[in-house]
């Protein structure tokens, strides 16, 4: 190989107490590539990121940069080294400026610092790599994307010729993903070197040059991008042939179940976070919700769920059968919420105490019913896959996976009418996303109305049988899932924000 | 009219000392670090300043008082200081609980206070007979001509020099935090250490800064209390919840050092308004002393429906920060 190298690891290890989440990992990056880093969630990507970026300290082995061996003890040291991190959470201060925040922990620069003279090379760097940045916009008043373009400026204007992006898609639109891609193009081209994290395949196969494969914290291997097709990245990964078709069946009989009539809910600024939603839920059937996120989907589900009052409009609930309106009470309603853990479980509690947080009014007794929950949390566990060394261990010692699974399993078992369901696979590796799908048919099989919130588009065009596009808190459209186009939903997804635009130019 | 002259210049010394503890909390709570430990430190602050003082006045036959006043105000430093460092190690390095550290802290200084207050009331030869006036006078010396101006030099120049520095120090405080680098990676370390972590910034050295400093901030508050206000005694628990009003005069305050000095002249004007108010028995006397802390819940209940971002307190106050945390 020509290329130079710009950054190298050999044997690296990082423990987290007994289980190791990387064990002796090599990874090469060459000057002006894109290499992938693909694997599993819990496969050790971020880890060995933040290793790389300075969060954490390798236990064993040897990082190199440009040829030399390093030794990188703080996010300062990595930057000093050309290394920067854009983390899939971002490191942003909420109540600063753009600016602010791109400045921020520098080091000062020679003749004093001054805010202007900042702002001025910002500008200009932003201009450089096509990017859009209001400099005085404070963090709290930005969308993901714009947060997102302040992270990469951050990092390209502490002179970084290494960027590390952790999962930068998960909350894009497939539009934004798109112009994303642009700028990692045009920063190639500038000659630096870039890490990309992710899980999605087809990306890796659109934007790298070489692909790594991290499985169970070990180095799976590593090839040309140009070689590899989905099939083979997936059993890279996995390390086994997988089926990637999510099983959908035909709705079973499906029958009006929730309608939602001009529904105008305020979010906690005392702004509308939906306008005038209408739309009907059906029983038998997965209803899916798309959007930008932030276009009212949570409000939606809190709604429905009762947790928001809304500001105008109804909500109705149907019998079984579809003909007579019923109260709310005589309808079983499970939620699934996107905070799996702030708001789903208590994080410091085992299972059969989280499972009986749904269950506490059982029971005659003046003492709190253990043994009912106790079976129930077995259930769930068994059926549902769940990998728990024992009964009492806290949730939050359990991976994403497994507390997603404990939670859907417990909405589960209170046989719900309707159950809604936010973000059902976000941050799961792909085993425990198909337990998650193949349980969502299985409820809609037995007649329950699902309504599902999830941003992955394929995923949705794949589960789903109709879909409710949020734009801006409005309905922006219903599509059928089996005949729409995964474009049409997307632009739908940004439309009335363009119409705003248009009708601005037209003034 | 001299009544009103009088009130409002009580009030000013009242709330000077309310002041500097609130300044001091301020630049502590801008770096994520609620210091509840700060009434606590104040009587450090003060009883220390006044030991120091005490044994260089009784190691000389003729002490001068700025020898006296210099000696007293390091000492001051020094221990307030030395407490916030106490502070900074446990719930920085050791990652204690901040509300028992600073809780703990407050009972200790005010024990700390009480029991060496005690002590040197002993060898001075019983209670209140303490007596440290040759330094006190150089806390107490008024701007010379300045001060004998009619109303006006008695409203703006009858101070001692720690009045001036209480302002002088809440609008240093207020530049840096909010117009220099270091004030901006300070303030980012309150809130978000992780954010701050990861742009480079050493959030456990700007929060040993900032507590240090704003511990010896509030510490300047008792001595002025001490020194300038009582003329160089001591009473035991005489400096009383000063140091809870400061703490409430932050919130007041929004975190902005500057609204502080508007705050800490209001909170000294209620403190004492029961004495200027004709008329009150001893029961209404005690509805009277409560304005401050109804003023500050009402306060509270506003700033709470604006909801403005800005006006938060630091979002990470009162967590402590570990960088491989998962």
């Amino acid at each position: 190989m020509s290329q130079e190298t710009a950054l190298q690891l050999k044997g690296v290890t990082k423990y987290f107490g007994e289980t190791a989440a990387n064990d002796h990992v090599d990874l090469e990056l060459k000057k002006g590539e894109i290499l992938a880093v693909l694997g599993e969630n819990g496969s050790g990507k971020t880890t060995l990121m933040n290793m790389i970026s300075g969060i954490y300290f390798p236990d064993k082995g040897h990082i190199y940069v440009n040829g030399k061996e390093v030794s990188i003890g703080s996010p300062h040291d990595a930057f000093d080294l050309g290394i920067g991190m854009v983390h899939q959470h971002f490191k942003l201060i909420n109540v600063m400026s753009a600016l602010e925040n791109i400045v921020l922990g520098m080091d000062p620069p020679e003749g004093g610092f001054s805010l202007q003279k900042a702002r001025k090379s910002v500008m200009s760097l932003a201009h450089d790599y096509g990017f859009e940045l209001d400099p005085n916009k404070k963090v709290y008043n930005m969308s993901v994307s714009e947060k997102q373009t302040v992270e990469i400026i951050k990092v390209l204007y502490r002179g970084a010729d290494i960027l590390i992006l952790d999962e930068p898609t998960a909350v894009l639109t497939p539009q934004e993903s798109d112009k994303l891609f642009n700028v990692l193009r045009s920063m190639k081209d500038h000659g630096h070197s870039i890490i990309i994290i992710t899980h999605k395949l087809n990306e890796v196969l659109e934007i790298s040059d070489r692909v790594t494969v991290l499985r169970k914290g070990k180095n799976a291997g590593t090839a040309a991008t140009r070689d590899m097709t989905v099939d083979l990245l997936t059993e890279m990964m996995v390390g086994e042939k997988v089926d990637l078709d999510i099983w959908r069946t035909d709705p079973a009989e499906p029958r009006k179940r929730l309608k939602l009539k001009d529904l105008t809910v305020l979010n906690g600024e005392g702004l509308p976070a939906l306008k005038d939603v209408s739309f009907e839920a059906n029983s038998g059937e997965i209803l899916g919700i798309a959007g930008i996120s932030g276009s009212g989907q949570k409000e939606l589900l809190e709604t429905i769920a009762g947790l928001v009052s809304p500001e105008s409009g109804a909500i109705s609930f149907f019998s079984k059968d579809g003909d007579k309106e019923v109260d709310r009470k005589d309808v079983t309603l499970s939620f699934v919420p996107e905070d799996r853990l702030g708001m789903g479980l208590v994080a410091s509690m085992n299972v059969p105490d989280n499972v009986m947080l749904r269950s506490y009014r059982d029971g005659k007794s003046r003492f709190v019913e253990r043994k009912g929950p106790l079976e129930t949390a077995k259930a769930i566990i068994k059926s549902l896959a769940v990998v728990i060394p024992d009964l009492s261990i806290r949730i939050s010692s359990l991976s994403g996976g497994n507390v997603q699974k404990v939670l859907l399993g417990r909405e589960i078992s209170l046989s719900p009418d309707i159950l809604l369901v936010a973000y059902p696979a976000r941050g799961l590796d792909i085993n425990s996303s198909f337990t998650i799908y193949n349980e969502l048919n299985a409820q809609k099989q037995k007649g329950v109305c699902v309504i599902c919130v999830i941003e992955d588009l394929d995923v949705l065009m794949q589960l789903t049988d109709r879909i409710v596009v949020l734009s801006g808190g409005k309905v922006s459209g219903i599509r059928d899932a089996r005949t729409g186009t995964k474009e049409e939903i997307g632009l739908l997804m940004t439309s009335s924000e363009k119409k705003k635009a248009e009708g601005k130019d037209g003034k | 009219m001299t009544m009103l002259i009088t009130f409002i210049t009580k009030a000013i010394g009242q709330g000077i000392a309310i002041l500097f503890g609130a300044t001091g909390e301020i630049i502590t709570e801008k770096s994520g670090n609620l210091n509840l430990g700060i009434p606590g430190i104040m009587y450090m602050g003060g009883i220390s300043g006044l030991m120091g003082a005490f044994f260089y006045e009784h190691s000389t036959d003729n002490p001068s008082p700025v020898a006296g006043m210099i000696i007293s105000l390091i000492c001051a430093l020094l221990v307030s200081a030395l407490g916030g460092l106490l502070y900074s190690f446990l719930t920085v390095s050791l990652r204690a609980n901040q509300n028992v550290v600073g809780l703990a802290i407050t009972t200790f200084g005010v024990g700390f206070g009480n029991f060496f207050g005690g002590s040197v009331s002993k060898i001075a030869g019983g209670v209140g007979q303490i007596s440290v006036a040759t330094s006190a006078s150089a806390y107490q010396a008024k701007l010379p001509f300045l001060s004998d101006i009619p109303v006006v030099g008695k409203l703006l120049f009858g101070y001692g020099f720690l009045t001036y520095a209480s302002l002088v120090i809440s609008v240093l405080v207020w530049y840096v935090l909010f117009k220099t680098r270091r004030g901006l990676n300070l303030r980012a370390a309150g809130e978000d250490p992780a954010a701050a972590d990861a742009a480079g910034i050493n959030v456990t050295a700007y929060k040993y800064t900032a507590t240090i400093a704003g511990c010896a901030i509030a510490g300047l508050g008792g001595l002025y209390y001490v020194m300038e206000y009582l003329g160089g005694t001591w009473s035991n628990d005489s400096f009383g919840d000063r140091g809870w009003l400061a703490v409430a005069l932050v919130i007041l305050a929004l975190w902005n050092p500057l609204n502080a000095i508007w705050g800490s002249l209001a909170f000294g004007a209620l403190y004492i308004l029961y004495i200027y108010l004709p008329g009150l028995t001893r029961a209404t006397q005690e509805l009277v002393k409560v304005i401050p802390y109804v003023v500050t819940i009402v306060v509270l209940v506003f700033t709470s429906f604006r909801n403005r971002p800005e006006d938060q307190p630091p979002a990470s106050l009162g967590l402590s920060y570990f960088r491989e945390d998962r």
